[in-house]
């Protein structure tokens, strides 16, 4: 595409403005985790990693990542499994109501979490007659996760039709034996894309969770909340912040290069 | 066979027997339900009602991977994330053959296809006619019963696809497999094939050798879907041959200007298609249609040869040559004098 040079300078000019609205307000977190002063004074009088060797040994904050890790995790592993499942069932079978139920699948992600909150935590305590806790927070946020790796298989899969499967099933390959060998291989990327977003998506979710973890589950999200308004909190809270900053670019990272791996199976077809 | 997809009637009844060492095609206009007849040949698709049999055992209920038929799709259907090797040796892998076997037979389905130094290519990395033999040989190293080929040559230019089609004839007689070959390329099909199903509309309209598809077509489906049609019919067909019906006569076999036959028809030289070696003549006839001339450049310069747009002439044939379509028993070529009445 060829432009010219107003054109070129505008846009050289918005792109510079949009990142900078983004990551001066990063960077502000991760200088501010060296401050020295509790307020966040600017400029930072000074630097020290009190602040960081503070959030280290607080039980609190630790055990709140802990927890939520695990949540993601776990959640994770289900959306995988569970949003696989449906993706080839849904691809490779027609029958009644085949759209609806591809509808009902994806909706979750588009509720507001106020009312998926309420509407998890009534189910459990009323229906199911569960007490809110680790659990409860884990199927719900498996709800919203089983949808983006959903998403990501369904489309790898309309992507690449049924042709290589029949040509398995063609030289002697039985259904699973298919998956091990031809399905599986296809999907990895999509399915490593899925999982870390919907990794992400369970790592930072408070409102859902606010409404499913009684008060014995405090995921990281939730304790940044309460410890948001703590004055003698709040470095420390920023430091897991900055923390989370830096972690994040690990995925990130990792789904560019399998994004990369995408390209040669898509110059494959 | 008929197969229904919901209201869609895909094939409305093929019956079909293909002999053991056969290259046999089929052969149809796009939608005709070729695919579909393959595809319940490979066990993708069931018959809505009828029977596959394989050897002379009933395969109907029988899955894709258990039956002794391999695939050549039309999109090759190679696996990318393997090399050509990996591609060619997963049917042997599957079915648990040792590696040392898997190896050799694999590395000689490849010298087959001419493809011996390319075992560690990803199939990103070939051409479309190197695809499509490698598809081949992931098909042919399992020595199947029945080769089954969906267009297998539909992707290749017109030079690549000529080279193929001797290639794959030629590979056809060394393996001595069943060929099952699917195109709507009637030349491909006339000069591959021992035999050819003609397909129109979900039914099969002939089954012949090719030389008896062209020279006696059943239809006139048949008649002009092989080779150009030339038909001639009702009042058209009258003024011609003095009776109603359908006729069709090859164009090769009109001669334009001929005093060595009496003139059979008159007419106006309505277009003249320059086609390199030879022309074809678009004649409008007297008595209303328009036959197809072919005539060889032999002496026409291709000035003189469109210089005759427009002119009158007159045409001859051997009545040996002409094919009566409504004859009961059709594909008879309509024989000399009795049933023919001279052009006016
Ligand atoms: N899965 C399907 N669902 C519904 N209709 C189908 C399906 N497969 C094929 N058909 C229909 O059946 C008819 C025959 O299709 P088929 O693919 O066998 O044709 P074909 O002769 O192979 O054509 P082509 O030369 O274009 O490949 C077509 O009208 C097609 O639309
Ligand atoms: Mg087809």
């Amino acid at each position: 595409m060829r432009l010219s040079p107003l054109t070129r300078a505008l846009l050289g000019a918005f792109t510079a403005l949009a990142l900078v609205f983004v990551y001066l307000p990063l960077s502000l977190v991760l200088l501010n985790s060296f401050n020295t002063s509790r307020a966040f004074a600017w400029p930072p009088p000074g630097l020290t990693t009190r602040w960081w060797s503070q959030a280290w040994s607080s039980d609190g904050a630790r055990s709140a990542i802990v927890v939520s890790l695990e949540v993601a995790a776990i959640a994770t592993v289900v959306a995988l499994v569970l949003g696989t499942m449906a993706a080839m069932a849904l691809h490779r079978f027609r029958f009644f109501g085949r759209d609806t139920v591809s509808l009902l699948i994806i909706l979750p992600i588009a509720l507001p979490g106020v009312v998926t909150g309420i509407a998890l935590a009534n189910a459990f305590t009323t229906m199911l007659g569960l007490e809110l806790g680790f659990l409860t927070v884990v199927v719900s946020h498996a709800t919203f996760c089983i949808v983006t790796v959903f998403n990501n298989a369904i489309a790898r899969m309309r992507r690449l039709g049924t042709t290589l499967e029949d040509a398995s099933a063609d030289l002697g390959a039985g259904t699973f034996t298919t998956f091990r060998l031809v399905t599986l291989p296809m999907l990895r990327s999509a399915l490593l894309a899925g999982g870390l977003l919907s990794f992400a998506l369970s790592f930072d979710e408070i409102i859902v969770t606010t409404f499913t973890a009684g008060s014995g589950v405090t995921t990281l999200p939730i304790w940044i909340y309460q410890n948001l308004f703590r004055p003698n909190q709040a470095p420390v809270v920023n430091v897991v912040a900055a923390a989370l900053i830096v972690l994040s670019i690990l995925p990130i990272w990792l789904a560019q290069r399998l994004a990369g791996t995408d390209e040669s199976v898509a110059a494959a077809r | 066979m008929v197969k229904s997809f919901g209201p869609v009637t895909a094939v409305a009844g093929v019956d079909l027997a293909i002999a053991d060492g056969e290259f046999f095609s089929m052969l149809g206009p796009s939608g005709s339900g070729k695919t579909t007849v393959l595809r319940m040949i490979a066990g993708f698709e069931q018959p809505t009602s009828g029977r596959v049999l394989l050897d002379d055992r009933d395969v109907t209920g029988v899955p894709p991977f258990a039956r002794d038929v391999n695939t050549v799709f039309q999109d090759y259907a190679l696996f990318p994330h393997m090399d050509v090797r990996a591609n060619v040796e997963y049917g042997l892998r599957v079915k648990r053959v040792g590696r040392a076997e898997r190896r050799e037979r694999a590395t000689a389905a490849l010298e087959t296809v001419r493809l011996g130094g390319y075992a560690d290519r990803r199939p990103t990395q070939l051409s479309g006619g190197q695809r499509q033999r490698v598809a081949l040989a992931r098909a042919l190293v399992n020595r199947p019963k029945v080769l089954l080929l969906d267009e297998p040559l539909g992707a290749l230019d017109l030079k690549l696809r000529r080279e193929m089609q001797l290639e794959l004839k030629q590979i056809q007689r060394d393996v001595g497999i069943t060929f099952v070959f699917v195109t709507h390329d009637q030349e491909e099909a006339l000069t591959m094939s021992d035999r050819i199903a003609v397909f129109n509309d979900g039914r099969i309209e002939q089954v012949d050798t090719p030389a008896r598809l062209y020279e006696a077509p059943a239809t006139a489906f048949v008649a002009g879907f092989v080779g150009t049609s030339n038909l001639l019919r009702g009042s058209d067909a009258r003024a011609v041959f003095g009776r109603d019906g359908t006729f069709s006569i090859r164009p090769e076999k009109i001669h334009l200007d001929d005093d060595a036959e009496p003139t059979k028809a008159r007419g106006t030289v309505r277009a003249v298609v320059y086609l390199g070696s030879v022309n074809h003549y678009l004649v409008d006839l007297d008595g209303g249609g328009t036959l197809t001339v072919l005539r060889q450049n032999l002496r026409d310069s291709t000035d003189s040869a469109l210089d005759q747009e427009g002119r009158r002439v007159a045409l001859s044939w051997d009545d040996a040559h002409v094919i009566d379509l409504d004859d009961s028993g059709a594909g008879q070529p309509v024989g000399a004098g009795t049933e023919t009445q001279e052009a006016p």
